[in-house]
């Protein structure tokens, strides 16, 4: 059993940190939904303010680290260039899908459509946070404002889903890999 | 002493709209300014090779940077103007939310080969 380091930053990338971000992002939408939802006179307790602030101090972190280990790690490994004359494109993700008429679009749908709109993600959630922590429980007084915030995460979490959707499909036609080999076990043969 | 207490616990509960006003509109502004750096560097190759700040991540590094630095300036900007102010919120969260929209559309790769 064993990866490469590119294969593993892939999945600090996806299965790490995208991932646990599309995780909580359901958790928030319905956290917000539910504070905002209660009735005028309810009080929010001190406790759900805190939560609810580093649930989303976490979702931002959480998105930034998606973006950039995406845009700065794994990117440049993806659109790498072949030296000329190669013929074998495994190394070469973005050339490999360019090379088939089957899997192009792959690439210029799903990464170029990718590459960009998660940015939008980190973008909204720390805006989300920012305002949490500067109203805290007294959003519920702003419903204007709330209600905005409120489409803003869903915006994050669809541009998110389809991050993370194209992310995994990218994966499975033209995975990341090479680097160092990192050993887990050792099988024994049959 | 129970009044101290009680203005320390509430020190959110009168704060005016123009903060959050403020964060919502420069998230709008930063999402387009994305999806319009994006759209602009793929039609212009001389934009294209401007925003490469990175070489190995290509354009994408400059897009982003541009992005966010326009971002936090809008933001800065707008706070230090609305953050004692209650503002019509109805317009900038409308506002804000078709910044969003046009961003989210500009980014899907068939419309943006449009321009």
């Amino acid at each position: 059993m064993e990866f490469t380091t590119r294969g593993l930053w892939t999945l600090i990338h996806g299965m790490g940190f995208g991932a646990l971000y599309l995780l909580a992002c359901s958790g928030a939408l319905v956290e917000l939904t539910r504070l905002s939802r209660r009735d005028a006179d309810a009080p929010i307790s001190r406790s759900d303010e805190i939560f609810l602030t580093a649930y989303l101090i976490t979702m931002a972190a959480l998105a930034w680290a998606t973006v950039l280990t995406g845009t700065y790690i794994i990117y440049p490994w993806y659109r790498a260039v072949a030296p000329p004359g190669t013929t074998n494109l495994a190394a070469f993700p973005q050339l490999l899908l360019k090379s088939s008429p089957a899997t192009i679009a792959w690439h210029s749908i799903g990464m170029e459509w990718k590459e960009h709109v998660g940015w939008l993600t980190p973008i909204a959630t720390t805006m989300a946070a920012a305002i949490q922590i500067r109203y805290g429980r007294h959003l519920k007084n702003h419903p204007q404002l709330r209600a905005a915030v409120l489409c803003f995460v869903l915006a994050a979490f669809f541009a998110a889903g389809i991050a993370g959707f194209f992310g995994a499909m990218l994966d499975k036609h033209a995975p990341v890999e090479g680097g160092s080999l990192i050993r887990l076990s050792h099988g024994e043969s049959q | 002493m129970n009044q101290k207490v009680s203005a320390i616990t509430d020190s959110h509960a009168d704060v005016p709209n123009g903060s959050g006003a403020a964060a919502l509109l420069a998230a709008g502004i930063g999402c387009f300014a994305l999806a319009v750096l994006a759209v602009a560097g793929d039609a212009s190759p001389f934009l294209k090779c401007l925003l490469i700040f990175y070489r190995p991540t290509g354009p994408l590094s400059g897009v982003t940077t541009v992005t966010l630095l326009v971002w936090l300036a809008c933001w800065a900007i707008l706070e230090q103007c609305w953050r004692k102010r209650t503002v019509a919120l109805g317009r900038v969260s409308t506002i804000a939310l078709a910044l969003l929209g046009m961003s989210l559309l500009l980014t899907f790769p068939p419309i943006a080969d449009l321009f």
